[in-house]
């Protein structure tokens, strides 16, 4: 019971950060109908945008309180990475609209090889380790077999999602930014008609997934302490995944997939095999995909002819 | 940032594409502020340190600037001559491709020899290793995957999964049953294509991104089940001392009954690599000529459809079910087999040598090289591969830039970087235009590979 309620913890933080990734894929998808391949890749240039910030600011700023130095790394890293979304967005996939249909996923593969072997090359090949933030946490049960905890961190986690999910909501739902994203969803060449700048509107959804992924790369740098260039190609997986599961165009579903996902996760380490976890993520990929292709939520394909 | 210059009139506008390409430059510079600015290192306690190197931020900026300005200068300049008919340019470069074709055979048949002949055998050695058979094994997986990918047009990422079963498939065959080459040879073949009908079955009704994740999930499954299933495959550490090629059963050794002793030659180690170079070659071309003719047959023309508009192959009464599992199956097995070839001549195999970025490297080649031409497939090959392998060589760039300067570490970065240029500037290959290997009485006045989607 104490193992089953500490991987529950552990699974929903988890579960958030792929479900802030998972936003970014569904987005995309739904707006332009491509599988944006970089995405998982970008969460990881935010997570190094970050780590560097924050190490600018300890060390050459010499500013004293690591929390207001997260906090403001957490800042530029959304900034920047929504700069780099956009500028990819521009250079790789705007240009192929209208293309043939394969073009753009085949841009959005090379965007995600350039991206990882860019950190490689202009940050070095080893793991990068910040010192630990925020240790330290409550002890939910006690006197057991077993302590649960709930650490600080795992509640920074799931408040900051919960928090800019509510944003998030609102901006989608009530917003006209949303609306306009919202109309290009449905029928781009009507929302066009209607006056609304579709390229910008679809500029500005890379970038609103870009921000998110962004704070997920940075609470994942935060979790974890550690990151890599190659850190981003599987949890990219496991993100888009997630959307596929929760139905790729819904935004709720691709929370719910997120949290699916790492939960799936955190018990298959737990009670079957840590070797194979990445083996049940690909192989939910798969069987959703094959079986239900328009997962939890979305709706289900119409053919066009 | 509106393309200001796109309808100007003739005569350089200086003024807005100096704009535009400060734009760009500016942008660039955010672009590379913190990640290019500061480098974190970690110093001798293991802590990480931020070294400044500001730089590169402006050398960058620079190149970018420099680079949009040429674009949009380029971009302004007056397009009235473009318009010219496309029959006798696509005339011209079938040509020119047939040409290519039959010199590079040629070439590729003296090359071993030529080599041999100006540098001695232990010179050629490394020529014939690192250039010839390296390059051949990535023009037959292109060709390969140039099946699935640009005749049916299916996206896979996890080619090199059936790489992978192949290369396994002749290891773990000689290694525990003692099967010669020449009889796994073909039994990689046959398991790499029942892996690919076993994988395809459920996954070839998907629409086309969806299918290349699921190819992708596929490729990394088998890679993880290799680390991970160490009674089978013995993990990470691979399976090594796999048996050696023999020359239909003649050993490359220094000894009685061998290759050397049994045609009076002296014993050299170039023999076994000369051997491996013309196998490769055979094999490259085997898979070239079955995809050659299979393009004739009724199956290869329903590929071509099937790329060029499923919905329409399907109303024709075409079982798409099917074509697309023939060419899956087809071009699993030529993996299989270059598989088997791969175990053959390293002697040794690790789940490391099928890693995603493989078949990353498979798909560059057959992208391209223009997906769906032979020829192109082949060239990219040469450029990619052997221009990987001279990358390593280029001492001279460390004169300039430092000791640390690594001109291999940026393989990657420019394959990557290449796939997205191409698919901007030329989304059907560079040497060849993808055109209907069958036209009905005459061509259209529109060829195929100036459409987006098929509708000539």
């Amino acid at each position: 019971m104490e193992i089953f309620l500490q991987q529950l913890i552990n699974g929903l933080t988890l579960g958030s950060i792929y479900g802030l990734i998972a936003i970014g894929y569904t987005m995309v998808f739904g707006i332009i109908g491509m599988v944006n391949f970089a995405h998982g890749d970008l969460f990881m240039l935010s997570s190094f945008i970050g780590l560097i910030v924050f190490m600018a600011l300890t060390q050459l700023l010499g500013l004293s309180s690591p929390a207001i130095a997260f906090l403001l790394a957490l800042f530029a890293s959304m900034l920047l990475t929504s700069l780099w979304n956009w500028s990819i967005e521009r250079v790789a996939y705007r240009p192929l609209r209208g293309s043939f249909r394969l073009a753009p996923l085949i841009s959005a593969i090379g965007m995600s090889i350039f991206l990882s072997n860019f950190v490689q090359v202009v940050q070095g090949p080893r793991n990068k380790a910040i010192p630990g933030l925020f240790d330290g946490g409550f002890k939910v049960t006690q006197g057991g077999t077993y302590d649960v905890t709930l650490s600080y961190k795992q509640i920074l986690i799931v408040a900051v999602t919960v928090l800019l999910l509510a944003g998030f909501w609102y901006l989608v739902q009530k917003t006209p930014l949303g609306r306009a994203q919202r109309a290009c969803e449905q029928d781009r060449k009507m929302a066009s008609l209607l006056g609304i700048d579709v390229d910008k509107t679809i500029s500005l959804t890379f970038v609103i997934g870009a921000a998110l992924a962004a704070v997920a790369g940075v609470l994942y740098l935060m979790y974890y302490g550690v990151v890599s260039f190659a850190d981003g190609f599987v949890p990219g997986v496991k993100a888009f995944t997630a959307a596929v599961l929760g139905g790729v165009g819904s935004l709720p579903g691709a929370v719910i997939g997120g949290l699916l996902i790492g939960l799936i996760e955190v018990f298959w380490s737990a009670y079957f095999s840590t070797d194979y976890k990445d083996v049940a993520a690909f192989s939910i990929l798969a069987i959703t995909l094959i079986f239900m292709p328009s997962g939890l939520l979305g709706r289900p394909e119409v053919e066009k002819v | 940032m509106a393309n200001i210059s796109k309808d100007s009139a003739p005569g350089i506008q200086w003024g807005p594409a100096i704009q535009e390409a400060g734009f760009a430059a500016l942008v660039t510079a955010g672009l590379s502020f913190p990640i290019l600015a500061l480098k974190t290192d970690s110093d001798v306690s293991n802590k990480l340190v931020l070294s400044q190197r500001w730089s590169l931020v402006i050398w960058a900026a620079a190149i970018v600037f420099i680079g949009r300005l040429i674009l949009v200068l380029l971009k302004a300049r007056p397009k009235a001559e473009k318009a010219v008919s496309t029959a006798p340019q696509s005339n011209s470069s079938k040509f020119i491709a047939k040409w290519i074709g039959t010199a590079g055979i040629i070439i590729l048949f003296v090359f071993p020899f030529v080599t041999v002949y100006f540098l001695g055998a232990s010179g050629a050695l490394k020529w014939i290793n690192n250039y010839g058979v390296q390059i051949l094994i990535y023009v037959m997986l292109g060709w390969g995957l140039n099946i699935v990918v640009g005749l049916a047009g299916l996206l896979d990422l996890g080619y090199v999964a059936f790489y992978a079963v192949g290369a396994y498939s002749y290891a773990l065959l000689s290694t525990t049953y003692g099967l010669s080459f020449w009889l796994c040879l073909p039994l990689s073949g046959i398991l790499a294509a029942t892996w690919g009908i076993i994988l395809g079955f459920p996954v070839l009704r998907l629409r086309g991104d969806y299918l290349a994740i699921v190819t992708l999930a596929f490729g990394e499954i088998i890679r993880v089940v290799l680390i991970n299933w160490t009674d089978f495959s013995n993990g990470y550490a691979g399976i090594s001392s796999i048996p050696k090629i023999t020359f239909f059963g003649l050993p490359f050794t220094d000894s009685e009954s061998s290759f050397s002793s049994m045609f009076g030659l002296d014993y050299s180690p170039i023999h076994r690599t000369m051997f491996l170079f013309y196998l490769i070659l055979c094999l490259a071309l085997l898979t070239n000529f079955v995809t050659m003719r299979l393009r004739r047959l009724p199956v290869g023309r329903a590929w071509e459809a099937l790329r060029e508009d499923e919905i329409a192959c399907r109303s024709l009464g075409i079982n798409t079910t099917n074509t697309k599992l023939t060419a899956f199956a087809l071009g699993a097995m030529f993996g299989g087999f270059a598989g088997s070839f791969f175990a053959v001549r390293q002697g040794f195999v690790s789940p490391e040598s099928f890693t995603f970025i493989e078949s990353a490297t498979i798909l560059a080649i057959v992208v391209l090289g223009g997906m769906g031409s032979q020829v192109g497939v082949a060239v990219a090959a040469v450029v990619l591969v052997g221009g990987t392998e001279i990358l390593r060589e280029l001492e001279w760039t460390k004169q300039i830039f430092g000791q640390d300067f690594d001109p291999s570490q940026y393989r990657s970065l420019i394959f990557g970087g290449a796939m997205v240029i191409m698919m901007i500037w030329k989304p059907r290959g560079i040497v060849s235009s993808r055109e209907p290997s069958l036209f009905l009485k005459e061509k259209k006045s529109v060829s195929g590979s100036l459409v987006g989607e098929g509708h000539g």
